[in-house]
């Protein structure tokens, strides 16, 4: 007599449940600091109710199936939860497996008496529980990932500050390698702050830039160029004497630059390019004198 | 099996949405460039990117005038994995193009343009291919993506 | 047929371009502005793009054009206004523009047009319009 797996587990829903919430619990991996025991109870249920109620002796074999995009959607779901509420890949794949060992412990209390059926059924689940395994492992990954991708964008955003130093006058320090992707938030950053304030200089410090090759160097030129084009003129400032030997001997070609040593020094080019001046306060003594 | 590919920037391209439109004219310039647009901002692309697509699709489109004598434009919305884009091409059964290498070469052109046409505007856009078989036309297909 | 239209202010011409531009129309613009050049003795041309959108190699070229053009014959340009994105669209595509003079907005590009006459040194300009001088 062959045995239909899938209506059998179905019918023992419950245990399953049971069964599967107890490995849990025993296990030394559970989390209940991340997740409580109620909440626990109700997402495997879930995923218990949605793997039942579409499981095939037929979508059994097939992994594939789209039978499964329930099933798949709730994993995805459990998993990039997890990953965000700090649960390591090992605590997350042990949950599913654990769910293996439920139904395994399930199928053998069934079929106790046909070993070849036994046999055949365990592959099968095996297999099928596997693919949720690694379904979850690639979105905890995913989730990690979404993770990363939103923190770099945030370094990058605050990595590049714009600040006006005077009136007309705006600097922006640059910290790190400056990459083509970089180079686009800086550009976008100081060509919108020049708008927005109006300011006919920028500053661009590059004192923590660690090293300047052809391609950095590159960059910098795009950013003078456009900044020029919107009317603004550009100083880069912060060449260290490193910084000076690598462009030369690289044969970069910085001569339509205006180029400083120190973030002074642009200044007060800047300052004598907007025809200011800064003067020390003539003491009381000398001011009595010469009135 | 697709859906259960979970990498984010491979795999393969879908296609979102298709508009076909045809520019024989200079005059169906302007409306083209504010369709780009159109689905440039419908997608969410930022300005600085919208506005290189857009410069890229205006170049294109007035190679294809020139050289070609009009043709027929492609605006898709695709994705790939987790980012979506914006796909045109450009294709038309001009005299074609013989040396494509050369043609993508900075400074060289056969028009009275400043001669950085094709490799200027491959900088501008994130993928750029170009098909061109002499007597029997040119076809030129770029993607933006979004963040690209 | 749609134009741009050309004001004359003073000793400056001033083009404000509102429209996204095809190229049919930014060569009417060359011939209109060369022509009021000519006629009007301009000393300087103002174009304002901060409405535009889009720029690409043809109308970059025909801006490189205006301002070559005026300056044979005697008058400096000054874009003013680019957008940030245009900006960085132009140089991407490798037009840096160079020999076009640009400033951030209309006022700065008029005070930019002065100096730069001024710098010529014609006295005779100073006298025209001296009373803006004062307000600088």
């Amino acid at each position: 007599m062959k045995i239909e797996i899938s209506k059998m587990l179905q019918k023992k829903k419950k245990q399953i449940i049971d069964l599967w919430m107890k490995n849990q619990m025993a296990d030394a991996t559970l989390r209940d600091d991340l997740i409580s025991n109620e909440d626990l109870r109700s997402q495997s249920e879930e995923l218990v109710d949605a793997l039942l109620k579409k499981l095939t002796d037929e979508n059994l074999t097939n992994i594939d199936s789209a039978d499964f995009d329930d099933v798949y959607e709730i994993l995805g779901g459990i998993s990039i939860t997890r990953a965000r509420q700090g649960f390591s890949p090992r605590e997350t794949g042990t949950y599913i497996f654990s769910l293996k060992d439920a139904l395994l412990t399930i199928l053998q209390q069934e079929i106790k008496n046909d070993p070849a059926q036994l046999y055949e059924a365990t592959l099968k689940v095996s297999k099928l529980i596997d693919s949720f395994g690694i379904v979850t492992f690639e979105t905890f990954i995913k989730g990690r990932e979404e993770v990363i991708l939103r923190q770099t964008s945030e370094i990058t955003e605050i990595s590049t500050p714009v600040i006006r130093v005077w009136d007309g006058i705006l600097a922006l320090p640059i910290i790190g390698t400056l990459d083509s992707a970089r180079t686009q938030v800086v550009m976008e950053n100081l060509l919108q702050e020049i708008v927005n304030t109006g300011s006919s200089i920028a500053i661009l410090d590059i004192s923590g830039v660690p090293a300047v090759d052809s391609l950095v160097a590159q960059h910098l030129i795009k950013t003078v160029s456009a900044t020029r084009l919107m009317g603004a003129e550009c100083i880069i400032s912060g060449i260290r004497p490193e910084i000076a030997q690598t462009v030369v001997h690289l044969g970069i070609d910085l001569s339509n630059v205006i180029t400083k040593a120190t973030l002074a020094s642009a200044l007060k080019h800047a300052y004598s390019i907007l025809q200011l001046e800064v003067r020390k306060k003539q003491l009381a003594q000398n001011s009595s004198k010469t009135n | 099996m697709e859906k259960r590919t979970m990498s984010m920037t491979t795999g393969p391209i879908t296609v979102l949405n298709k508009d076909k439109m045809p520019v024989v004219k200079e005059q169906d310039v302007v409306p083209f460039r504010n369709r780009v647009k159109e689905y440039a901002t419908k997608i969410g692309m930022g300005l600085v990117n919208q506005t290189k697509l857009i410069t890229a699709a205006s170049e294109l489109v007035r190679n294809m005038l020139r050289y070609g004598n009009g043709g027929e434009t492609l605006i898709e919305v695709v994705s790939k994995g987790r980012e979506n884009g914006i796909r045109l091409t450009f294709t038309d059964k001009g005299p074609g193009i013989p040396n494509i290498d050369q043609a993508m070469k900075d400074g060289f052109s056969t028009g009275k343009s400043l001669g950085l046409g094709l490799p200027g505007t491959k900088r501008l856009v994130s993928e750029f291919d170009i098909k061109s078989i002499v007597g029997q036309g040119t076809t030129v297909v770029v993607t933006k993506w979004k963040n690209g | 047929m749609e134009k741009i239209p050309i004001l004359k202010m003073g000793q400056f011409l001033l083009v404000t371009i509102q429209i996204d531009l095809y190229d049919r129309l930014a060569l009417n613009l060359e011939a209109d502005l060369v022509q009021m050049v000519s006629k009007t003795g301009a000393r300087g041309v103002l174009i304002d793009i901060s409405a535009v959108s889009i720029v690409d190699s043809f109308m970059g070229r025909i801006i490189g054009n205006i301002a070559s053009m005026s300056k044979i014959m005697d008058a400096e340009t000054v874009v003013v206004g680019m957008q940030p994105a245009v900006a960085i669209t132009l140089i991407e595509l490798g037009l840096p523009l160079t020999g076009v003079h640009t400033a951030l907005d209309v006022e700065k590009g008029m005070a930019l047009l002065r100096k730069k006459i001024l710098v010529d040194g014609e006295e005779d300009d100073v006298d025209d319009d001296g009373a803006d001088y004062g307000s600088e």
